[in-house]
């Protein structure tokens, strides 16, 4: 009896907050820290119930990453499981001599390039579907769904030929291309989610002060997006910084491959070079994970706001 | 009050943005514009190809095949086995990941010290690429210099053990490394959804009497039913498309042990250039995964007015 009416009252109160969540100022949502959405109430959960868990976990995360470190720092041949006298010769091999500084270039501009046509396209697609009502949104809505469905790898062919029609082989265009593509459908869906969850009334109190469509929106709602889009534009980016099945497709020469691309013919090479092989996951890992440290806030906040509640 | 007054700007703000039926379409067309060009058309040519023979290595037999690249499919041992190991590839990482997933959502959502610090450093591999995630995994499987080499200097194992290599560890192998990155997607899902479970319920709860076990079976497992459904869906075909990983960890091997059918296919058609048949299992690919995305279309209810 009792417990029927807590799950009732959980789905009734539980909407409401969503809706309240959703139109608080983004940076309170952020700052609710410790205390929101802690554990259950009652007896304090025992330290080492959390510790003890959270420990064995984090080792399962690090080691992995510990040991590729060990392998990029330590000479060659060493045996040590402590990288120490650190050496650099692995580093200056990637970087120099494998190719490394090229290919950590074109891996930049390609992620910043798919983040920002991603990102623009999906916030005007994402204002179109969440604010207006309009024939052929439905079946639109369908389609998004139904591409998640699609698999790039098996797109490859007929995607080749159509970079071949426009002699976009073998240029970075063609991968920007791709990833946005693929990208598109999610990120729509994520951020019309979040422009739901902004009120209309706040950007119609912007129209009573004389803001037409756009200049409200930028005003209003973009600053209240913040999180969002930080969310969609880093996903945007960590995909096609990472995403290796494209670039390895429609790049053929060396000064054009990404990141991802040349660590394969790293892994694929005759005589593997452990150390140079590190160094480079080193070098392919470091933006990413800097990325990311800095985002997953944010990342929390923008799925809690947008993506969950769809 | 307010909102009456509001109604009447709506209508000059929509004229400057030239007219209310046009708007919407203008900012929906550069996304239906990539999508018609860049998936719609492709996944056309590839229905087209499928009933062809196009193989560029055998020109003298292209042309028209009807439903013989369909036919050969059924026939196909790699073809079944693929789909058997896609299902088993599947269901053993989507599983593990929410199972792990939840969990670790559970304990990083509690109040304790470090909080920040630990979701940050167990959520990392998520940043990670299967191809960086390869790299990493073969350090540590590496039968001569990895993890193996140690624990038999410690008297655990013996030297020289590949599991790359054995069929019978393979599988486990890939599985191990694709958790290490699958897991945080799940956590980091699930814990967003945990936040916004209002915290009064669940004092309302224990001044009743409930116990933590019977406050998260009826508190947060409920409230989290749709963000799991949704998640482990959206995991579960990414899981099934994704060919980076096992292409460069384990290439497909040993002897086919590893080959989902994505991978399959990438193979016939990229290294055995036989785009015809390749096409026939992009397509039923497609429609095995057209059927999860209308089981994915009942149960999230996607797309009504919520």
């Amino acid at each position: 009896m009792t417990t029927t009416a807590i799950t009732d009252q959980g789905s009734a109160t539980g909407a409401r907050a969503g809706a309240t969540t959703g139109n608080a100022p983004p940076a309170r949502r952020l700052r609710r820290g410790p205390g929101t959405g802690g554990g259950p109430a009652g007896e304090r959960t025992p330290r080492w119930q959390i510790y003890l868990p959270l420990g064995l976990y984090l080792l399962f995360t690090l080691v992995p990453f510990y040991w590729m470190l060990l392998f990029a720092l330590r000479p060659a041949g060493s045996t040590s499981l402590v990288p120490w006298p650190a050496t650099a010769t692995h580093f200056d091999k990637v970087w120099n001599d494998l190719g490394f500084a090229v290919f950590f270039r074109n891996s930049l501009l390609v992620g910043v390039a798919s983040l920002v046509m991603t990102t623009a396209v999906a916030l005007a697609g994402g204002y179109a579907l969440a604010r207006f009502r309009f024939r052929g949104r439905n079946g639109f809505m369908l389609a998004l769904l139904c591409s998640q469905f699609i698999p790039g790898a098996l797109m490859l062919v007929p995607l080749f030929e159509i970079f071949r029609e426009l002699a976009l082989v073998n240029s970075l265009w063609s991968v920007v291309i791709a990833e946005t593509v693929f990208q598109l459908p999610l990120s729509l869906i994520l951020i019309s989610g979040f422009i739901r969850n902004v009120p209309a009334e706040l950007e119609e109190a912007a129209w009573v002060d004389g803001c037409g469509r756009f200049r409200a929106f930028c005003a209003v709602v973009l600053p209240l997006l913040r999180p969002g889009l930080i969310a969609v534009g880093s996903f945007a980016f960590v995909h096609s910084w990472n995403h290796f099945l494209f670039a390895l497709m429609f790049l053929s020469s060396q000064e054009k491959y990404t990141i991802p691309v040349g660590l394969n013919y790293t892994i694929g090479a005759e005589s593997v070079d452990l150390g140079a092989l590190a160094a480079g996951g080193v070098v392919a890992a470091v933006p990413v994970v800097i990325v990311f440290a800095f985002i997953q806030k944010w990342l929390i906040a923008g799925f809690s706001a947008g993506a969950v509640k769809g | 009050m307010a909102l009456a007054v509001a109604k009447e700007p709506r209508g000059t703000g929509r004229r400057r943005a030239g007219g209310p039926a046009r708007l919407p379409y203008l900012l929906i067309s550069p996304a239906v514009l990539l999508m018609l060009g860049f998936l719609a058309y492709p996944m056309i040519s590839v229905l087209y190809y499928s009933l062809r023979h196009y193989n560029v290595t055998k020109p003298w037999r292209n042309g028209f095949a009807g439903l013989d690249n369909f036919s050969a499919l059924l026939a196909d041992d790699l073809f079944w086995q693929s789909l058997v190991f896609s299902a088993q590839w599947v269901g053993t990482e989507v599983s593990l990941q929410l199972a792990l997933g939840l969990a670790l959502a559970l304990i990083v959502n509690q109040t304790f010290v470090g909080r920040g610090i630990s979701r940050a450093l167990v959520f990392s591999p998520w940043a990670v690429s299967g191809v960086l995630t390869t790299t990493i995994w073969m350090l540590l499987y590496n039968p001569s210099t990895g993890v193996s080499r140690y624990l038999a200097d410690a008297g655990v194992g013996s030297y020289g053990t590949s599991v790359l290599s054995d069929p019978g560890t393979v599988f486990w192998a890939a599985v191990l490394a694709e958790l290490w990155r699958g897991v945080p997607f799940f956590a980091i899902l699930i814990l967003a959804d945990l936040q916004s479970i209002p915290r009064d319920l669940y004092e309302a709860a224990s001044v009743d009497g409930a116990g933590r076990m019977r406050q998260f079976l009826h508190i947060t497992l409920p409230h989290l039913k749709d963000a799991i459904v949704l998640s482990t869906l959206l995991r579960a075909v990414w899981e099934f498309n994704n060919v980076d990983l096992l292409y460069t960890l384990t290439g497909g091997g040993p002897a086919g042990a590893t080959t989902t059918l994505p991978l399959y296919v990438a193979n016939t058609g990229i290294h055995g250039h036989d785009f015809g048949y390749a096409s026939a299992l992009t397509t039923v690919a497609f429609v095995i995964l057209l059927f999860c995305s209308i089981l994915y279309l009942r149960l999230s209810k996607f797309g009504g007015d919520r």
